[in-house]
């Protein structure tokens, strides 16, 4: 393999990462307080690039009711992932509202709020199937999507995008969860949580923060993915979803930097095993690895080991 | 008139009345066996439209006539999910609970090489509208189609990519836990093979289904320097493949194949599909007599134009029926009549379908041309030439 190959790889496996990374927060910052492992996180993600899709078209004026005043694209694009996020960040507190907080009051056991996640992703999957149809829906495309080459390597405006979104997430997200108030709340729930509301803390405040948080991440990453793989399905969200949480549980799952690291790890394993190998094994080979990762390092590369786990 | 009377003539009129409803509840039931939801509804949709079409058409002018009775169409669809265990659920429903006649699709080879092995050992006549894979029909008996087959439409895919483009060296990249894209990507791959020798296929990259990101695979291909690819895949892959190589900096020319042809590829493909090349079994426009007949009763009924499924479904259908007709009498007797109308099905010579002429070998095989369809600038599937075997 050539130098430009390598770096066309690296890459890719960037933007490809950059996904799964996204999408791991959402599992890592809910596992981090409520020790919930929120498996309806993938189809919030799903949710995000429907909403965002509906909004996209909506301000292209593709509807009987559309705005006044046109927009140019970028702007657009702008205020679609500003709304998405918004709007998906109301859908996961609602997610959490519905079924999982009468769960936590009635005081169960943390399988029953997990088995109760499964399938509220499922409700979702199959709800949108139910309401919209089976059809893919084409993500408009938005941005120009100039394609750069520098000597071997070809790039374009919507990975570079990606990517930085992907750093810039992960620098705020360190911000909030070390310097604020909130964060420190955050923390400390996932600490002890039967002192914190003796504190004084709101913790439930904190865990629909959390949520919020989670969601609109999630969202980030739906309207990028649509972006990116401009076809979108009821069903795009399980997979994506699963490997996701597989690379926040690499990572060491509460852990902000584990799920950055865990959801590179996973894109570039994938994406260069792809590279190399007939792609047919790439799942095997990645998952081979990945295992044999966490036989020796059981709690990820950042985790810690807890006495509680489900 | 007495009580005694009375009753008899009730009798008698309930008789007739009775007698009367039987006899024109004489229904022909076809099971559909299709794509509804899954990775490919388009697919699910465009056969139950043209089916229904068909329905009302025949129904309206008062049903099929066999020998010197008439039959209402029943058609009754089952949703396969686009997934092969659903598919031999559904064939196996239609057949045994629903006493269908016959069944039509499944469309997609991953779902019609099993459901096939389920209609084929429960003796009901099977025919498929769109499954290209030999599997599907080998040595089963009960089993049709209405299409060309992959060891055919891969030579002329790789011919029309030596002669068109000039290609010496060819990429491939296809789903390889799906039948159909895998057995045609392995015969381009031997047809172009033959023609430029054994290694001119640089690229022979894989996926699997459901995979959104193609980015290390494309990077082998435009690294390659293949000077054309061949992408045998669904529509619902085709738009993601197509743009994720441009944006890799491929500029060379694509070459699809018939899964390309659905109704809904330029809607989420766009302009980046514009000008690429794939071979398929009718092209809608420019079409004549019937089948531009069909294609504009299709379009004012529905809103769009047919795609090749719609236009095979309609064409299986029709083949179905022609078959049932030349049985000169149905039994009564369902084992009896599937296995007279398997016969006749095998017998059928020169049938003027809209999506061609068709003649049936014994192995439940028709003898039938191939399309090249260009898609032009404004997004239509243009005709480009034709093929015959």
């Amino acid at each position: 393999m050539n130098i430009d190959t390598l770096v066309q790889n690296l890459l890719n496996a960037l933007q490809w990462g950059s996904f799964y990374a996204l999408i791991a927060l959402g599992y890592t910052l809910v596992y981090g307080v409520l020790l919930l492992i929120n498996f309806a996180h993938g189809d919030i993600f799903m949710v995000g690039a429907y909403i965002g899709f509906f909004l996209a078209t909506f301000l292209l004026g593709q509807y009987a009711l559309a705005l006044p005043f046109s927009l140019p694209p970028h702007v657009i694009f702008l205020v679609t992932l500003l709304l998405t996020m918004i709007l998906t960040a109301f859908a996961g507190v609602t997610l959490e509202r519905v079924a999982y907080r009468p769960l936590r009051r009635k005081g169960v056991n943390r399988l029953y709020v997990v088995i109760t996640a499964l399938m509220c992703g499922l409700i979702l999957e199959n709800g949108n199937l139910a309401l919209l149809g089976a059809n893919r829906r084409n993500f408009p495309q938005l941005l120009d999507n100039t394609v750069y080459s520098l000597g071997g390597v070809t790039f374009s405006d919507v990975k570079l995008l990606v990517i930085f979104a992907t750093i810039a997430v992960f620098l705020l997200l360190e911000t909030i969860v070390r310097k604020t108030k909130l964060g420190m709340a955050m923390r400390a729930i996932s600490y002890d949580r039967m002192a914190v509301p003796l504190m004084g803390i709101p913790v439930d405040t904190v865990i629909v923060f959390t949520f919020a948080l989670g969601s609109s991440m999630a969202a980030l990453a739906g309207v990028l993915f649509a972006t990116a793989y401009p076809v979108l399905e009821p069903y795009m969200g399980a997979l994506v979803g699963w490997k996701a949480f597989i690379a926040a549980v690499i990572g060491g799952i509460g852990e902000i930097r584990g799920a950055f690291a865990g959801g590179f790890l996973l894109g570039f394993v994938e994406i260069f095993v792809a590279a190399f190998f007939p792609s047919t094994l790439r799942d095997l080979i990645a998952f081979s690895i990945l295992l044999v990762f966490l036989s020796i390092k059981p709690t990820g590369i950042f985790g810690v080991a807890r006495a509680t786990k489900i | 008139m007495g009580r005694k009377a009375m009753s008899l003539a009730l009798a008698v009129m309930a008789a007739v009345f009775f007698s009367s409803f039987s006899w024109s509840a004489e229904t022909l039931k076809v099971g559909f066996d299709i794509p509804l939801t899954g990775d490919i509804p388009q697919v699910g949709e465009s056969s139950k439209y043209a089916a229904e079409m068909l329905k009302e058409q025949i129904n309206g002018a008062g049903g099929v006539k066999v020998g010197d009775k008439t039959y209402q169409l029943e058609f009754i669809y089952e949703d396969n999910e686009s997934k092969a265990e659903s598919a031999t659920a559904a064939a196996l429903k239609l057949i045994t609970q629903d006493q269908v006649l016959a069944v039509i699709g499944p469309q997609a080879s991953k779902q019609a090489v099993p459901a096939g092995e389920i209609c084929n050992s429960f003796k009901t006549p099977m025919i498929t509208p769109w499954s290209t894979n030999p599997q599907t029909t080998l040595d089963r008996p009960y089993v049709f189609r209405a299409c060309f087959l992959d060891p055919f439409q891969g030579p002329v895919a790789a011919n029309f990519a030596t002669k068109e483009f000039g290609a010496k060296k060819a990429a491939v990249l296809y789903d390889i836990a799906s039948d159909y894209p895998k057995g045609l990507a392995e015969y381009f791959k031997a047809a172009f093979e033959k023609i430029h020798g054994a290694g001119s296929v640089v690229a022979f990259e894989t996926f699997t289904t459901k995979d959104r990101d193609f980015s290390a695979q494309l990077t082998n291909i435009v690294k390659s320097d293949a000077d054309v690819l061949f992408l045998p895949q669904y529509y619902d892959e085709v738009p993601l493949v197509v743009k994720q190589a441009r944006e890799l900096g491929w500029k060379k020319p694509i070459m699809g194949s018939d899964s390309w042809g659905s109704a809904e590829l330029m809607k989420l493909c766009g302009e980046a599909c514009h000008g690429y090349f794939f071979s398929t079994h009718y092209a809608a426009a420019g079409a004549q007599g019937a089948t531009k007949e069909f294609i504009d009763q299709y379009q004012s009924k529905y809103g769009y134009v047919p795609d090749d499924v719609a236009a095979l479904t309609w064409d299986a259908t029709r083949l179905l029926l022609q078959a049932v007709q030349n049985t000169n009498g149905l039994t009564g007797d369902l084992e009896k009549d599937r296995d007279a109308v398997k016969d006749q099905l095998g017998q059928i010579k020169d049938f003027e379908g809209i999506t061609g002429k068709m003649t049936f070998t014994p192995e439940g095989d028709p003898i039938k041309c191939a399309v090249i369809v260009k898609i032009s600038d404004k997004g239509e599937f243009e005709f480009f030439e034709s093929v015959c075997p």
